[in-house]
């Protein structure tokens, strides 16, 4: 079997930005993306989403490693400053690379 | 008579939270009581507002939305005397500025149990009373910019979740007419209090985890979110008056400008003034003010409706 390897990023941030990350990352030309409610705790403190305005999301695109870099790099740029956010890229091997 | 059941769950699930008690209700739970809350609430209103529209109602409504624009525009300089930032005094006037439909629902629920009459189409100053803050606040925190999203903006703003239900309840209302919604009556009879109960428990258990940043946010704030709210009320119950609505009505319109948004206005000011720390807005809101007004403010404000009155 062949894998191929892609990169993933995961970004961790306030559920409160749900709508304007989807747009950026049509924008952007992510490929997908996968988004779950999440909930932790930080250097922000707790994040328990117990009700709508104290939730967290979870938000996991798998693509090229240009693309993911690009994707980072307007992150940080727009959102960092003021918002609870984290993000990271790893390695995943994917069965079929021309999906992402 | 003894002390109100409803209150009494706020208090319940004020103090379970306050003692870290295990207990927690199921997240959707919060959502489906605020929905169906919000939604019986314009129903009724657009039923009795079928009934009793009049020329009057539209001068009304734009007094209320000028008290609106002017309760951000007191709160300002207000905190900007306590010293606090300019980004952070804007975001916490415009939630004060704006309202919190689970006071409105309490205050409903307080008269109707005293039998006191109220004008009816109070749910339409509550959609009218949530706008115009955030954009008060707003632009006195970055006055006219052009880096400010408008439209994504409004589109938070005018269709967000309480507006739309409010709305959208009070506009069935209207066009179905007393007799075609009886069938729907008990969500805003029988079933009321019961939702009202279980809202207020989830808010209990809430405002209790806001309380715990007070530590942190400090004195200042406290002393603002237990001020502010009876300026509000004062300026609210003055304005009744003056509009000549009944004794009920003064007091639910100063409870509205007594009390502050902690749904619709964090959720706006997150977006459009993210530098403002919304741990301040919200622990004022929602673990001072809220419980202030529950607990005290609207018997208070129904003796001042009743003195201005007399």
């Amino acid at each position: 079997m062949s894998m191929s390897t892609r990169t993933l990023l995961t970004l961790i941030c306030e559920a409160a930005l749900e709508p304007r990350l989807i747009k950026d990352l049509q924008r952007l030309g992510a490929p997908g993306w996968t988004l779950s409610d999440a909930r932790g705790s930080g250097t922000r403190g707790v994040r328990s989403a117990g009700w709508d305005n104290d939730g967290n999301i979870r938000l996991e695109v798998v693509c090229g490693r240009e693309r993911a870099e690009q994707i980072v790099h307007h992150l940080q740029e727009r959102y960092y400053d003021d918002y609870a956010m984290i993000c990271y890229l790893s390695d995943v091997e994917v069965l079929r690379p021309q999906k992402f | 008579m003894g002390f109100d059941p409803v209150v009494l769950f706020f208090v319940f699930g004020l103090i379970a939270g306050l003692v870290k008690s295990e207990l927690k209700l199921p997240p959707g739970l919060y959502d489906t009581l605020s929905i169906i809350l919000l939604l019986a609430i314009g129903l009724h209103g657009g039923v009795e507002l079928a009934e009793q529209a009049s020329p009057a109602l539209l001068g009304q409504t734009l007094a209320v939305l000028a008290l609106g624009i002017a309760l951000p525009l007191i709160a300002f300089p207000l905190l900007r005397m306590l010293r606090f930032p300019r980004v952070d005094a804007a975001s916490i006037a415009a939630h004060y500025g704006s309202v919190s439909a689970g006071t409105f629902a309490v205050v409903i629920a307080y008269l109707l149990a005293r039998d006191i009459m109220f004008e009816s189409y109070m749910p339409l100053f509550v959609a009218v009373l949530e706008v115009p803050a955030i954009i008060v606040g707003i632009l006195l925190a970055k006055g006219i910019r052009r880096d400010t999203d408008w439209k994504a903006l409004s589109h938070e703003v005018f269709l967000g979740k309480s507006i739309m239900l409010l709305l959208g309840g009070l506009i069935i209302g209207v066009l179905a007419g007393k007799e075609a919604i009886a069938p729907l009556e008990p969500l805003y009879t029988s079933m009321f209090k019961p939702v009202l109960a279980f809202f207020l428990l989830e808010m209990g258990l809430i405002a209790s985890r806001h309380l715990g940043s007070l530590r942190t946010t400090g004195p200042r704030l406290v002393a603002f979110a237990l001020a502010f709210p009876l300026v509000g009320a004062l300026a609210g119950a003055l304005l009744g008056t003056a509009l000549g609505l009944t004794v009920g009505g003064v007091t639910v319109l100063a409870t509205l400008a007594a009390s502050g948004s902690y749904i619709a206005v964090p959720a706006a000011m997150r977006l459009a003034l993210p530098e403002a720390n919304p741990a301040l807005s919200l622990t004022a809101s929602l673990g001072i003010t809220f419980p202030f007004n529950i607990l005290v403010g609207i018997p208070l404000y129904l003796s001042l409706a009743e003195w201005l009155a007399a």
